[in-house]
């Protein structure tokens, strides 16, 4: 097992990409991965809401852009195989083998098969002269065979997929620093580590094990890392675990796979997995500069770290919820015909009910986001200064 | 009423008119008019695929935004579930198949067959109502808590699919105690086309999975109605229970949809190999087998929803079992062809493309069932082509099969056999090329129902939509000239293709008890005393007639 099995497996995973490659006569799996067309530098994502409901991946301002978010903003490049990406995590070992190994068994089964019926209805093609000839309507030790073959394979199939799944869902010890609670909501993941850095990107060591301990403010959502393998649904009002060991430094990507409603596309972020020592001096630095933040910038930090720029634009176009430029103070017109003025103790209330005074037009769905009284008062100073 | 009903004639000539048709009895009647609703429901799923398909060409914003894009995706899973693959191959072909076959007037229940179809009527219409109201934005799973919450039309949605449900239900019923009272002396069970095999033990799935459905849905409807707290986590409720519930009817109904499938590949197969079908027994008993272990293998959805890793083993296990069956089909269908004389028509064409797809189908399953590998491929476009495979390349093929098959039987005309034969290959390669694309963008950690997606799919997304095309407009022809041959094709003979079940038996289109005199003992599967003759009728049509073989080689039987 330990002779190099990345080798053997690059090996075994070229053999059976031949083999599918020339059966399947498939135009574009010649294309080699590495070619496949990798974000380029400087691009955002894809559509402006991208960049929107995800802050971490948007380019904020460059100036006072911190190391590591520059880190999370580098342009992820596809390396992994024709089938698989790349593998980051020891957690990708096993299921990587029997992906391996399962894509050649059904390469061999597909081929028999095609090949058998494809054998079969040229060389019994109908044509003249030619006549069904008689042969058995059954086979009892054929079928009993072809019976036993699969039974086999799939127990042993089974028996591995089982052991392997036993070690990816086994926890090891993991020290503090290393347990990160997620919360998915609607439509953006947020991070806390240990020592109370929030964060909109996931942060890890490499070559350590780490835990996440994931729950959802809202809706099902599902984490997933594609290049550790490793996935689960995040459930509102439970806690569901999963763990990693990065092998690999550098960013990836990481999705949400359950359907969650209107953005669910866009609720991704990235995973960054530092070099030894980069991971400790990013929670120091993240943690004096999230203490160091008051009034306004606390509350810029608060907008693009909740989600709330998902709903609320600084520009006056309007999606789910209203715009916040140049509203602070002015008189507003609630559901139920009331005329308020929307100043502080209008924001703090929404804050804290965000069903107690809703306005006309926009769908009662902003969810109640816990923040400190400090945090609030930043959301108010930074409204007030969208003029 | 039957006194009054002339059984010498076509059911086609008898009361003709549509006052007549909307009241039918007549399992033929209400097989054709479930066919045009089927029909009618697969071109508008088909239009939301190609929305769909459209919007995914480049990333980002293409035809539309994210709420629309998910009405799409969910109309179109909805649809094509509810309204056109589970009543496919049952409530259409079966309907107008099973009773001929075993040489019956009518299936034992005529009444309850026509609410059967009204159902269905209904719970297209509320589909649809919900379509009027602004669409659904759930997925056609109706996952909670987010369908308790969304805006959108999900009440319409949701008794429209309770509904469906009961017209399934009727059917299964239906066919069950046809099958058991209505089997002529001489046909025991194992002399039984597998076609009714399969029939029955897909009725037997409806009949008892689709009640847990029913009760589902209606604890989300009062869920969201009255907030009792059911599945709603805020209420002290449990949104994964939904997912057990749904799945517990959901996963049966995906055998529902491929077992009839099955029945109808056996049928083609022997007759157009002109030899009985291979291994008989194994392939009857399959099916029952699949039939049972459907219902045992429901927690494979839910792999990575929180359950315990016990149960991820169970289920994982039993999960494996399908594949026996499944795999022992697949192994006598291709035996069957072996010294065969097989003719490529367009519904054999259909057969041969199931073979294909269908083991793509089953064998991208192993995968999904090796625990470890499905975490990772859990929720990607690797399911999405997966689960496509089986649905719309093994069921929806072998129920354009069927169609073409039985088509000259119970329309009377020929459908154009060139024109048949280039959409039966569009189908074949447009399906392949949207959906081999997706198991490797799936692999590559794809996940499905995004709007939006990463560049490094673009080109993957960008096949799959040009195939969805080819495959679309294939589709869209074949509907278009069975329509066009209703009138102009060639009149169809007899026996055209030289079937050996009671079906070819029966007048083309069958009188209106099918038999005008009760039909002969036929040896299934049985095609040496079946003679080809070529231009039988006016319009030049073959007909294969029976007469007793000159010198009847030995062969062994499968009994």
């Amino acid at each position: 097992m330990k002779v190099c099995p990345a080798h053997r497996r690059r090996v075994l995973d070229r053999f059976v990409l031949l083999v599918v490659l020339v059966g399947l006569t498939f135009g574009s799996a010649f294309a080699p991965a590495s070619a496949q067309p990798a974000v380029p530098p400087g691009t955002p994502a894809a559509a402006p809401a991208a960049a929107a409901a995800s802050p971490a991946a948007g380019p904020p301002a460059a100036a006072d852009m911190s190391w590591w978010d520059k880190k999370a903003a580098e342009p992820y490049i596809y390396d992994g195989t024709y089938w698989l990406p790349p593998a980051a995590s020891t957690t990708a070992q096993g299921p990587d083998d029997l992906f391996i190994w399962v894509l050649g068994l059904s390469a061999f089964f597909f081929f028999a098969i095609t090949g058998a019926v494809v054998y079969f209805v040229i060389k019994y093609r109908h044509r003249p002269g030619h006549k069904a000839e008689p042969s058995p309507a059954h086979n009892d030790v054929l079928e009993i065979t072809w019976t036993i073959i699969p039974t086999i394979i799939v127990v042993i199939l089974f028996v591995y997929g089982w052991r392997s799944y036993i070690s990816m869902t086994s926890i090891p010890e993991t020290r503090a620093e290393n347990q990160i609670m997620v919360t998915g909501s609607k439509w953006f993941w947020t991070f806390r580590y240990y020592n109370g850095v929030e964060d909109n990107v996931l942060h890890v060591p490499h070559d350590q094990p780490v835990k996440l301990t994931m729950t959802s403010t809202d809706v099902l959502h599902s984490f997933f890392i594609p290049v550790f393998r490793q996935k689960q649904d995040v459930v509102p009002r439970r806690f569901s675990y999963i763990w990693f060991w990065p092998t690999k430094t550098g960013v990836y990507r990481v999705y949400c796979t359950e359907y969650c409603g209107k953005d669910h596309s866009l609720m991704k972020t990235k995973v960054v997995v530092h070099t030894s020592g980069d991971y400790e001096r990013y929670l120091a630095e993240a943690f004096t500069r999230q203490m160091s933040l008051s009034g306004a910038p606390l509350g810029e930090s608060v907008y693009k770290k909740k989600g709330c720029e998902g709903c609320h634009t600084l520009d006056g176009s309007v999606r789910l919820g209203p715009s916040f430029k140049g509203t602070f103070g002015s008189k507003i017109t609630l559901a139920d015909g009331a005329i308020v003025t929307m100043d502080d103790v209008y924001i703090r209330s929404s804050l804290l009910s965000p069903q107690g005074q809703t306005r006309p037009g926009f769908p009662p769905s902003m969810p109640v986001i816990p923040l400190s009284d400090k945090e609030i008062e930043g959301v108010i100073e930074f409204i007030k200064a969208q003029k | 009423m039957s006194a009054s009903l002339d059984n010498t004639k076509s059911y086609l000539e008898v009361n003709p008119g549509w006052r007549n048709w909307v009241v039918t009895l007549d399992h033929k009647r209400i097989g054709m008019m479930y066919l045009c609703g089927i029909l009618a429901a697969l071109m508008l799923g088909g239009f939301f695929a190609l929305l769909v398909r459209t919007e995914l060409f480049s990333p980002g914003a293409q035809i539309v935004h994210q709420d629309w894009y998910n009405k799409f995706f969910t109309l179109h899973g909805a649809v094509m579930v509810f309204l056109v693959i589970i009543p496919g191959i049952p409530a259409a072909l079966g309907n107008m198949v099973l009773p001929i076959q075993l040489g019956a007037p009518d299936v034992a229940f005529p009444r309850l067959n026509l609410a059967s179809f009204y159902l269905w009527c209904g719970g297209a219409t509320l589909l649809l109502l919900s379509v009027a109201l602004g669409g659904i934005d759930t997925g056609w799973t109706f996952y909670t808590p987010y369908s308790i919450e969304t805006q959108t039309a999900v009440l319409p949605a949701v008794s429209g699919a309770f509904l469906l449900g009961f017209s399934s239900i009727f059917t299964g019923l239906n066919f069950l105690v046809t099958i058991h009272k209505f089997r002529p002396a001489s046909m025991g069970w194992f002399q039984m086309p597998l076609n009714l095999w399969a029939l029955y033990a897909t009725a037997l799935m409806q009949v008892l999975a689709t009640p847990v459905l029913g009760i589902t849905l209606l604890l989300l409807f009062v869920e969201r109605f009255m907030q009792i707290g059911i599945f709603d986590p805020t209420l002290g409720g449990d949104p994964v229970l939904f997912q057990h519930f749904f799945w517990f009817y959901s996963h049966p109904a995906v055998y529902i949809m491929i077992v009839p499938a099955m029945g109808v590949v056996s049928e083609i197969l022997t007759t157009f190999s002109r030899k009985p079908i291979f291994g008989y027994r194994f392939i009857a008993y399959s099916s029952i087998a699949l039939a049972l272990f459907s219902f045992l293998v429901w927690g494979h959805h839910l792999f990575v929803s929180g359950q315990s890793r016990l149960a991820n083993m169970v289920f994982s296990a039993l999960t494996f079992s399908v594949g026996i069956p499944a795999a022992i089909k697949v192994f006598n269908w291709t035996a069957t062809l072996y010294k065969g004389d097989i003719r490529l028509e367009t519904p054999m064409l259909y057969v041969l493309s199931f073979l294909i797809l269908f083991t793509i189908g089953g064998l991208t399953g192993i995968f999904l069932a090796v625990l470890s590998i499905d975490v990772h491929l859990h929720d990607t476009y690797f399911v999405v082509a997966h689960f496509h495979y089986v649905m719309m390349g093994s069921t929806l093929v072998a129920f354009l099969g069927g169609l073409h098959y039985w088509w000259p039987k119970l329309s009377g005309r020929m459908y154009p056999e060139t024109i048949g034969k280039v959409c039966a290959w569009g189908v074949f390669i447009g399906f392949n090329l949207t959906f081999l694309p997706q198991f490797v963008m799936g692999s590559r950690g794809m996940p499905r129902r995004y709007w939006d997606y990463d560049p490094e799919y673009t080109l993957y997304h960008r096949l799959s939509t040009i195939g969805a095309f080819i495959l679309g407009m294939s589709m869209f022809t074949v509907v278009c000239y069975l329509a066009w041959s209703l009138k102009r094709g060639k009149k169809a003979t007899q026996n055209p293709w030289g079937g050996s079940t009671l079906e070819w038996v029966a007048p083309t289109p069958p009188t209106v008890f099918n038999f005008p005199e009760p039909p002969p003992e036929v040896e299934l599967y049985e095609y040496d005393d079946l003679h080809e003759v070529e231009n039988a009728n006016q319009d030049g049509v073959t007909n294969w007639e029976r007469r007793p073989a000159a010198n009847k080689p030995a062969r062994s039987s499968h009994h």
